[in-house]
């Protein structure tokens, strides 16, 4: 396969005129195309530290632009616009702007690890574009994702009582993203669940709603990782220049 | 063959006891039919699935070292077993940050000493993924020998997602040449099935990814990725898709719905865990390994083929 390549020229700045004579000579249509200059002036050279300021993004000044991240992508295979060797090149250049044309997708890669498996560098690009979602929403580029949503239901379930109960999360994280939980699908889902599923197992799912599963003496456990998540978010908001508390 | 992986410190995880359910009852199972001895792990907590990892890589690391603290340093365990792939995958790099990395040790360190155990040190015990338990603590011979209602005339795709293979430096005893498992095509689940009397159909999306991170986030990109997976595996001429990983389990059925619901693409293949269908070769009943509990109709494919 060959390395997916990001043109630089944006569609906006390809002028085409239908109608065209130019010193008696016709050049309608293709003849008369010419591409817009732009001249990029906003570098914000701060971004690559930034980003290997948090974590995940440590490795972002390995990379060497060889493409085997966006050749192996799960994501952009389904979607061309996303490009994890374009946005490391946009953060190693410091083009900010630009990076943030692609901001509202950056969120959805699917940590399936197939880039950080190619990567002949050990950029480890699945963390730098975990990195890049957090330094767009704590930069206020962007609002949390839902992934991050997400992360922060579970994160807190298991910080609060060292397990997770699927449903409680599932619950959570459609009431925090304002989902309403009888979606068709859902209802389908758990509609065949239901047609076969013994009535005791099904007292014993409820009763696991009910009874929180939780790992016994997890206090201070729960306040150490608390203090050492808070002091870590401090220093990563520091080093992206914010206030100390959101 | 591993004399010490007969009897293991098993680590189910949250999964396992939430939609992952009939993955324990069929391990466990698996494990009793074959004298396979598991000791759960005591008082265990979540390894820190990828959600964790998002917010802070290093709060990962420290619970699952947690985990593998309590086996070594208080059931003196040397293995442990994890059936779910994030869980096996966790474990595996926490071992590896710990063996390689400074600033992971010193967090680790610094929350267990307040957390009031035993650090974990790397090397205290070997992580291994419910296909190793299987495939070298019995082996493929034996299991050929206990097979009592092979498999046969069952087109199996066997899928082994993301976390079981990747990133490779976290795997450092795979790729080893032969007997080991590959991590471009890993072939465990496929040699325990072929034992098992299946046939193993030609599958090129085994480690592709079902999009589990963002199951319920993102759930069109998972749709899609899931349709392409059983898409897949019904072009190769699977009946079955066989599973090792409690997410990509849900997430293949989840989305299997959702694509029928919401794009109107329906697939027929069915979804089994890998211990599901052993147990049926080894002559266990559906109940016993909680066929019934799969949102696919399992069943109906196993009865199809003569074999419920």
């Amino acid at each position: 396969m060959p390395i997916h390549e990001q043109s630089l020229i944006r569609p906006e700045n390809l002028k085409t005129h239908d109608k065209l004579v130019l010193d008696g000579v016709d050049v309608s249509g293709h003849w008369s195309t010419f591409i817009e200059p732009r001249v990029v002036t906003d570098y914000n050279e701060r971004i690559e530290e930034e980003i290997a300021a948090l974590p995940g993004g440590e490795h972002v000044h390995r990379c060497w632009q060889c493409g085997s991240c966006t050749n192996s992508c799960t994501v952009h295979a389904v979607n061309p616009d996303f490009n994890p060797r374009y946005w490391i090149y946009l953060i190693r250049m410091g083009m900010e702007s630009e990076l943030l044309r692609d901001k509202d997708i950056i969120w959805q890669c699917v940590s399936c690890n197939k880039c950080t498996y190619a990567c002949p560098r050990d950029v480890f690009p699945e963390g730098v574009m975990k990195a890049t979602s957090h330094w767009l929403a704590l930069k206020g580029h962007t609002p949390k994702s839902k992934s991050m949503i997400f992360d922060e239901e579970f994160t807190a379930q298991v910080v609060q009582t060292g397990k997770i109960e699927e449903g409680r999360v599932i619950r959570g994280f459609f009431a925090k993203t304002g989902q309403p939980l009888l979606q068709d699908w859902l209802i389908e889902m758990a509609k065949r669940v239901a047609r076969r599923l013994p009535f005791r197992l099904g007292i014993l799912m409820g009763l696991a709603a009910i009874f929180r599963p939780r790992t016994r003496g997890w206090g201070k456990a729960r306040e150490a990782i608390t203090e050492y998540v808070e002091a870590q978010e401090s220093r990563q908001r520091k080093a992206l220049g914010l206030e100390d508390k959101p | 063959m591993k004399p010490e992986y007969q009897r293991v410190a098993y680590y189910p995880g949250c999964a396992l006891e939430g939609t992952g359910h009939a993955y324990n009852q069929s391990t466990r199972a698996v494990g009793k039919a074959l004298g396979l001895k598991l000791d759960e792990v005591k008082n265990w907590n979540c390894c820190g699935a990828m959600e964790v990892k998002n917010k802070d890589p290093k709060v990962q690391t420290y619970l699952s070292s947690r985990v593998m603290s309590i086996a070594a340093n208080e059931m003196g365990a040397k293995v442990v077993m994890a059936p779910c792939n994030g869980c096996y995958h966790n474990l595996k790099k926490a071992e590896y940050d710990l063996a390689h990395d400074a600033a992971s040790r010193e967090v680790v360190d610094r929350i267990s000493q307040k957390a009031g155990h035993a650090t974990y040190t790397a090397g205290q015990v070997e992580t291994i993924h419910a296909l190793d338990w299987i495939k070298d603590g019995i082996g493929e011979d034996e299991l050929k020998r206990r097979v009592k209602n092979a498999l046969s005339g069952l087109k199996v795709a066997n899928y082994y997602g993301c976390m079981y293979t990747r990133p490779r430096h976290i795997f450092p005893e795979k790729d080893r040449g032969a007997g080991s498992e590959s991590t471009s095509k890993p072939h465990f689940m496929d040699d325990l099935l072929a034992a098992a009397g299946a046939e193993n159909v030609d599958f090129p999306l085994k480690t592709a990814c079902c999009g589990g991170a963002h199951v319920l986030s993102d759930s069109d990109t998972s749709t899609k990725l899931v349709l392409n997976i059983l898409r897949a595996a019904e072009a190769a001429g699977a009946d079955v898709i066989a599973t090792e990983c409690p997410t990509c389990h849900s997430g293949l059925e989840m989305h299997q719905v959702r694509a029928e619901k919401v794009l109107g693409q329906k697939t027929r293949v069915k979804m089994l865990y890998f211990t599901q269908l052993l147990g049926i070769a080894l002559g266990l009943s559906p109940r016993s390994v909680s066929v019934h509990e799969n949102v696919s109709d399992a069943l109906g494919a196993l009865k199809e083929k003569g074999l419920a």
